[in-house]
């Protein structure tokens, strides 16, 4: 396939899943029981019909959905991605101060669970059968299985709670001004949801490089470097890491979507002040612009994700660079 | 140059026997015998060239040999190395430097690691490695290729190249000539006749009957998972008459040279064998006799197993 047809082909499919995801999100959220006004002022309000009345108009409620939507996706397209009700600010604006959080607290977390599961994916495959390897496969199996703010809370009653070595939530400590929180605050309150996320996200990668480093030490190609004479720690670090890098970078950078939806759920534990918990409220509040907005938001940061493992194996794998630069 | 073999074989095998446990339908363990009871020596200086027909075990053999079996398998009997035990460290210590072995296909290449790097692997040199390169006629940018890029003949020599790096007393090579060109190839058995010459061994897997018949000293005949034979080249040179086996025999009546006439039948699946000799169903001399355990015995100058073998 040239190249430029790749390109085009990607931007294609890129342009589809955000129509779509857009269409979805809008349906799912206009046909939620929450009604957007009670959510915004609230259940015993004293306002007056003509000033609900008002609101209802302002925001376009009473519109049929068709026509909201088609009005919704022409702003957007112009780079107006409209006005948050929950929040009271551009969505855009309310979307990058939230990212800018969360973006640190994903980074960590995927960092973490990338390096940490990769490495026990190789110790156990390496011991395989052993008491440690079956140790490592129970707790990623319990792990999976397990729900997001399950294991949140537990860290949090442990960590928090419990030993009171982490605060227990929020982005910097409370009552503090903007302007004196400092580096180290910051940190002091990313560990536990991070930590959160990260363990959340390390079973998959441990699991998969366990199985594939194992399927490996069986091949042809490790027989014969054993026949060389080469050690099982030869084995691993000269051929084993150097063919499952590659397979185990994709499958991480194509857990972008997992730690998504991780970060809403840990972010709502831990009151984090990220994009995740903006999604919740979002979600309480039936505030349309704003989920329409993370919706449209994340699909494309969940795409970059997979799109960028696709380009990295295009880079790194010599048999397909250098067979395209052959044919 | 083929003359006196020295007394005490470099390699030993004794009754050697080969299974993997299988897991049949559901849950039930199976043991699949795949080399029955083998037995060979190969000599200082000597090449033995075994021959037979595809799935009679010949990789199983060499792989035994490396201690590369995989996992599942169970290994009974002894294999001797310069008279001394082969067991599993000194299979560890000794491959790569001592014993070299050369694999069946470019699949034993590692995808993703270039040519040179392989080549040299963790004993060998640069120098060493051009040196063979230029040996086997393989190009300066082939150093830099990665295994998909080369071609079977190419890939082939490269595995052979691998060989040398090391200074082997003992070379297991499986099938190391399909693909290359004739003179290549021809070229390639001489440099193992010249190293056997200078007091290696080599055992010698191969398809070529013909290669085999202009290098090596003896040629072992595999059938279904054993040795049937095993005689001096000149015996296989005189024909069937001066052979021992009738397996032996129809394998040579079978080469296109001869009369090219196909043995009648197949080669028996590992799992489903038959009692006493393994040749009885396809045998036209086969007796009452033949249903017995079916020993290796001494006849003129070789082995054979066969009760009525002269
Ligand atoms: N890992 C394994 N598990 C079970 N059976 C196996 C395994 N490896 C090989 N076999 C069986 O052992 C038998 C001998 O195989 P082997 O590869 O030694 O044959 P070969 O004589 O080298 O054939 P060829 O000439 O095609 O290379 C075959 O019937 C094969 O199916
Ligand atoms: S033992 Fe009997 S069946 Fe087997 S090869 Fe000899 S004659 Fe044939
Ligand atoms: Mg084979």
């Amino acid at each position: 396939m040239s190249r430029s047809r790749y390109i085009a082909g990607t931007v294609f499919r890129m342009l589809t899943l955000l129509a779509a995801v857009s269409v979805l999100s809008f349906v799912l959220v206009t046909s939620s029981p929450i009604d957007p006004l009670t959510a915004y002022i609230g259940t015993n309000s004293t306002l007056s019909q003509e000033a609900r009345d008002e609101i209802t108009e302002h925001w376009g409620l009473d519109d049929p959905p068709v026509e909201r939507f088609t009005a919704w996706a022409g702003n957007f397209l112009k780079g107006d991605w409209g006005t948050s009700i929950a929040f009271k600010k551009p969505v855009k604006t309310v979307i990058k101060e939230r990212f800018s959080y969360s973006v640190v607290l994903m980074l960590i977390a995927w960092t973490f669970s990338g390096v940490l599961g990769f490495l026990a994916g190789i110790f156990a495959a390496v011991r395989k059968g052993s008491l440690w390897d079956k140790a490592i496969k129970v707790f990623c199996l319990a792990l999976q299985s397990a729900p997001t703010f399950w294991v949140g809370l537990l860290v949090l009653s442990l960590f928090a709670v419990q030993l009171g070595w982490f605060p227990i939530g929020l982005a910097a400590p409370m009552g503090k001004l903007a302007q004196d929180v400092t580096l180290e605050d910051r940190i002091w309150h990313l560990v536990l949801p991070s930590l959160t996320l990260g363990v959340l996200g390390i079973s998959k990668i441990t699991l998969y490089t366990r199985q594939k480093l194992i399927e490996i030490m069986d091949s042809g190609f490790i027989l014969f470097a054993k026949a060389r004479g080469e050690d099982t720690a030869q084995l691993v670090l000269r051929h084993g890491i150097r063919n499952i890098a590659l397979p185990a970078v994709t499958v991480q950078f194509a857990a972008f979507s997992e730690l998504f939806g991780g970060i809403a759920l840990a972010e709502s534990v831990f009151s984090y002040p990220g994009i995740g918990s903006a999604l919740t409220t979002a979600g309480l509040s039936g505030d349309v612009p704003l989920l329409l907005g993370i919706a449209v938001f994340s699909a494309v940061f969940v795409f970059t994700g997979n799109l960028i493992a696709n380009i990295l194996y295009g880079l790194l794998d010599p048999r397909i660079k250098e067979g395209r630069a052959d044919g | 140059m083929r003359e006196k073999k020295e007394r005490t074989p470099l390699l030993d095998v004794q009754g050697l026997s080969v299974s993997f446990s299988m897991y049949e339908r559901g849950l039930q363990k199976k043991d699949l015998e795949v080399l029955h009871k083998l037995s060979l020596g190969v000599y200082p200086g000597e090449i033995l060239a075994v021959v037979g027909s595809s799935g009679s075990g010949k990789s199983i053999l060499a792989h035994a040999v490396m201690g590369i079996l995989p996992g599942n398998a169970r290994v009974k009997g002894e294999i001797h190395y310069r008279g001394e035990l082969l067991d599993k460290e000194r299979q560890e210590a000794l491959r790569g430097k001592e014993i070299a072995f050369i694999p069946q296909s470019l699949a034993y290449l590692d995808p993703l690691m270039r040519v040179d790097r392989q080549v040299i692997g963790i004993r060998g040199t640069k120098e060493k490695q051009e040196a063979a390169f230029a040996r086997y006629h393989l190009g300066k940018e082939v150093e830099r290729m990665y295994p998909f890029q080369l071609s079977g003949g190419m890939a082939r020599r490269v595995l052979i190249s691998t060989a040398v790096m090391e200074e082997a007393r003992l070379i297991v090579a499986d099938e190391p000539t399909p693909g290359l060109h004739e003179e290549v190839a021809m070229e390639t058995l001489r440099d193992f006749r010249q190293l056997a010459d200078e007091g290696c061994g080599v055992l010698l897997i191969t398809h070529d009957i013909d290669l085999a018949f202009q290098v090596a000293d003896r040629i072992a005949v595999f059938y279904a998972g054993t040795i049937v034979e095993i005689a001096p080249v000149t015996d296989f040179l005189a024909g069937k008459e001066a052979l021992r086996h009738p397996y032996s025999k129809a394998f040579i009546d079978a080469l296109p040279q001869n009369s090219f006439k196909p043995i009648e039948g197949f080669q028996p699946y590992a799992g489903s064998l038959p009692e006493g000799c393994l040749f009885a169903p396809r045998c036209s001399a086969c007796s009452k006799e033949c249903a017995g355990e079916m020993e290796m015995r001494r006849i003129r100058d070789g082995e054979v197993r066969c009760v009525h073998a002269t």
